[in-house]
């Protein structure tokens, strides 16, 4: 069978490019590297859509408009973005979700515990793997061609123009191509790599985890860079990172192990010393720092520490903090000098300042002659028993890709291929050069996955056209 | 870990002087220390909202919340840390099998909770015996069992007062040995969801949530899962037409009743009268509705629900199918020579029905329209847990 759109990926970008390009008339192949057990890729573990909204839409309350979120991204990102397709994303998420829901995909109020995203971010009902089901669902019906377990090792492309793609040693030939196969988040060794060694003679990425699936391996990603000299953009070194509770698994950890007391007490290094200001503003617009935090510190390790206060205040975490009735009793159990961490405590409270503590505002409550300062939520940690939690950083995907436009096509030496895609992950480092924001990796997923799509699909059936 | 985690808790348990947790208990606390972490599925059904006020899963919670699942296998399809994932979660799974453990731990009397153990058996021998009970009657009343004289009314072969005197105490008996059992629960699960008495608005909602089967549409209104991650209508469909083909029946049972007492009206009733009416709609309703559940039942998911409780299912479905057909037929053969032998089997199912009632899968119903009562009361009290507001 002769196909006319190969989308190279399973995760949510590729299945929005697929379902476009099969709506559009187009004969579609999917190529999914993981069985259909792991299918998805990071997008089953994703939980919503960060959307601008200009009035209160079903889930999504008040408004959201474009220029706020555009300011948003400016700021998470430092100005590391490409305005205009940041703003193609922002645009492309006001409107999206009809597109979705008629393909199967529902939605529900914010999470409890997530109520600070209610106005900003429409969840998936039942989360990403829902979405992806969905997606699967609909795909299947539209005649897409599905092929589980087929990883793409490389490319044959004639100046700039998709010709096949090899898998598994097999030939697979189309009229164009969509790439969608995530970052390179999973690639152990190119992480380390990419992060090299530090002054201390560590090698940081030894010690991160990966959150989400251990399928992204960035084999078309190096390929596309190494081989076919596509342009790129971003850093190596750039990702969207958090800081993860340390006993996480290797991959696919997801949601459940983040770690989210960080701003309700201190976070400690092996040193049993304190590195940076745990209540510089909400966790939810801080979280996505502390994973470069965490690198940073020796061992690539960190020790959230709370007192019984703080109990009941935070998303449980899913495994249990360690416990005990003192500080240097504490100390001992994680393995930090007794005396410095009981000093650096002893510091802390002396220095906090309490006002009136509330924890749903940028309270009063802040250290004073302390450095690194707390600014808010700094409260005595003094009330046993005391529970510490060990963090490590975790990667959610690498922002290291290929450079676009905003008919997402693949650019070699600044011109852009005419039948080849790219979207998701492997893109999204033109918007999100650092930092991120809730929801936005599957803004950018969703737009550029739509218009690789149709993109895709327009130019394979022109050609059919003229040829036929 | 997940074992030193079960030990350390067990050992927590003793020295509080609580009961120890069961294995199945403890799986369905360590799955709902993982959800309550994730939460994605907030918006399918009762049990992921009353799980997040709730910071610990003691036995009293677990008991409540595997009552409150409805199994509708959302969660299970929509979960990142399903198998093969290493956190191995499966939510409906662990609930089924806490669920059949409660139906066992709380049945009155308890010594009779040993039913469920091998309930397909206990389900087909009490069919055997109470049909054979009624042929034995039939027999020892000198009936002909297939005779050329066709008996006029069942009357003829059953007295309406042997009748009443078999079913009237087994009536009773299932009214007394289920309320006691969910009495148990009830009082062992209201200190764990909030401690209030019930108010209208709750019992409204509840009332709403069961005659609706809420749970079952999926939080989105498209239905439950049954072989696939596909949604369907269907099982809610089936169990609505199996429990109010039910109702119809009993409806038509008691409206016969009130036409023999208060107005010596005396059965057999034939159309268009209301007795009859009902029980036919009621029949062939109940009929569908089973045949449909059977059928299902063997399409579901491997994963979902719970295997070893699979006879218990299908003997009360079965069960259920069987009293309705022979209802059916029964009044089909009127002023036929089938009419001894068919009376016998159809009194013998439903005499069948009841006495396994609150040793069954009957019990269900009852246990998890108090746990949907009680989470009705909870939700509407403020969450002990504080980051609510954050």
């Amino acid at each position: 069978m002769t196909i006319d759109v190969l989308v190279i990926g399973g995760g949510n970008a590729a299945l929005c490019a697929a379902l476009m390009a099969a709506e559009a008339g187009a004969r579609v192949t999917l190529l999914e590297a993981a069985p259909r057990a792991w299918r998805g890729g990071n997008s089953s573990h994703t939980r919503n859509l960060r959307c601008m909204h200009d009035a209160p839409q079903d889930v999504l309350v008040e408004a959201y408009p474009e220029e706020e979120f555009w300011q948003d991204l400016l700021k998470v990102t430092g100005g590391q973005t490409n305005e205009a397709l940041a703003r193609l994303t922002i645009r492309a998420s006001s409107n999206c979700r009809d597109w979705m829901r008629r393909h199967g995909v529902h939605f529900q109020p914010p999470l409890s515990g997530a109520l600070h995203v209610a106005r900003t971010n429409a969840f998936f009902m039942g989360g990403g793997k829902a979405l992806v089901n969905a997606y699967y669902r609909s795909a299947e019906r539209l005649g897409v061609q599905i092929r589980y377990e087929s990883p793409v090792d490389r490319l044959e492309i004639d100046q700039g123009r998709f010709v096949a793609a090899w898998s598994q040693g097999e030939r697979i030939e189309a009229s164009t191509c969509v790439l969608a196969a995530g970052g390179f988040e999973s690639n152990l060794t190119w992480m380390r790599e990419a992060w090299g060694q530090n002054e201390r003679g560590e090698w940081p990425a030894d010690n991160f985890l990966i959150r989400g699936t251990r399928y992204n391996q960035g084999t078309l990603l190096r390929h596309m860079l190494d081989d076919h000299g596509a342009d790129r953009i971003g850093d190596p070194t750039q990702a969207h990172m958090v800081a993860i509770d340390a006993r996480a698994p290797l991959y696919d950890g997801g949601i459940c192990t983040r770690i989210d007391c960080v701003s309700l007490g201190v976070v400690v290094n092996q040193q049993g010393k304190r590195f940076y200001d745990e209540g510089e503003d909400f966790w939810p617009k801080r979280y996505a720092i502390w994973g470069r935090l965490v690198a940073m510190q020796p061992g690539q390790t960190g020790y959230s520490i709370i007192d019984a206060k703080s109990v009941g205040r935070f998303m449980p975490p899913v495994f249990p903090g360690v416990k005990a009735q003192s500080m240097d009793e504490l100390a001992v159990a994680i393995g930090i000098d007794p005396a410095t961490l009981v000093s650096t405590i002893q510091n802390f409270n002396t220095a906090c300042r309490v006002g009136t503590f509330d924890h749903t505002s940028l309270d009063d409550c802040h250290t004073e002659g302390l450095t690194p300062a707390k600014t808010h939520w700094a409260r005595p940690i003094d009330t046993p028993p005391y529970y510490a939690y060990a963090v490590r950083p975790g990667i959610t995907f690498t922002y290291l890709g290929l450079k676009t436009d905003e008919t997402a096509a693949v650019r070699f030496q600044n011109v852009p291929s005419d039948n080849l895609f790219v979207a998701g992950e492997m893109m999204a480092g033109n918007v999100l050069g650092q930092g991120y924001t809730a929801g936005v990796g599957m803004s950018i997923g969703t737009a550029f996955g739509r218009i690789a799509g149709t993109q895709a699909a327009r130019h394979a059936l022109a050609r059919t056209g003229a040829t036929a | 870990m997940n074992s030193l985690h079960a030990l350390t808790q067990q050992a927590r348990d003793l020295a509080n002087g609580q009961p120890v947790m069961s294995e199945s208990e403890a799986e369905v606390a360590r799955q709902m220390q993982i959800c309550n972490a994730c939460r994605y599925c907030e918006g399918f059904c009762a049990v992921f909202p009353a799980m997040t006020r709730r910071l610990e899963f003691g036995r009293a919670d677990v008991h409540f919340l595997a009552n409150l699942c409805h199994n509708c296998g959302a969660c299970l399809h929509a979960c990142q840390y399903a198998p093969p994932h290493e956190f191995m979660l499966n939510v409906p799974q662990a609930m089924a099998r806490v669920r059949g453990q409660t139906y066992a731990d709380y049945a009155w009397p308890p010594a009779l909770g040993r039913l469920y153990q091998h309930n397909g058996l206990t389900v087909g021998l009490a069919v055997l015996l109470s049909c054979a009970v009624f042929l034995w009657l039939a027999a020892a009343s000198n009936q002909a069992m297939w005779g050329s004289a066709a008996p006029g009314s069942f009357y003829d072969v059953f007295p309406h007062g042997t009748m009443v005197l078999m079913f009237a105490p087994v009536f009773a008996w299932v009214v007394l040995a289920l309320g006691l059992g969910v009495r148990r629960f009830w009082r062992e699960v209201t200190p764990v969801t909030s401690g209030q008495p019930v108010s209208p608005p709750a019992m409204a909602e509840a009332t709403h949530d069961v005659l609706r089967l809420k749970y079952l549409d999926g939080g989105h209104g498209e239905g439950c899962h049954d072989a696939d991650d596909a949604t369907t209508q269907v099982r809610r469909r089936c169990h609505h037409l199996t429990f109010y083909g039910f109702m119809l029946c009993l409806a038509a049972t008691s409206v016969a009743t009130l036409y023999h007492y208060a107005w010596g009206w005396v059965a057999p009733y034939d159309l268009p009268s209301l007795p009859k009416v009902l029980g036919v709609i009621g029949g062939v309703s109940l009929m569908a509705g089973t045949a449909g559940l059977w059928r299902l039942h063997h399409q579901r998911h491997p994963l979902h629900g719970d295997a070893a409780q699979r006879p218990m299912d299908l003997a009360f479905i079965g069960l259920l199918f069987v009293t309705a057909a022979t209802g059916l037929a029964l009044w089909l053969a009127r002023g036929t020579p089938w009419l001894t032998l068919l009376l016998c089997l159809h009194l013998g199912a439903v005499m069948a029905l009841m006495l396994t009632m609150p040793y069954g899968k009957f019990a269900h119903g009852v246990f998890r329209t108090a746990a949907l009562l009680r989470h009705a009361v909870e939700k509407r009290q403020p969450s002990a847990v504080g980051w609510g507001s954050d």
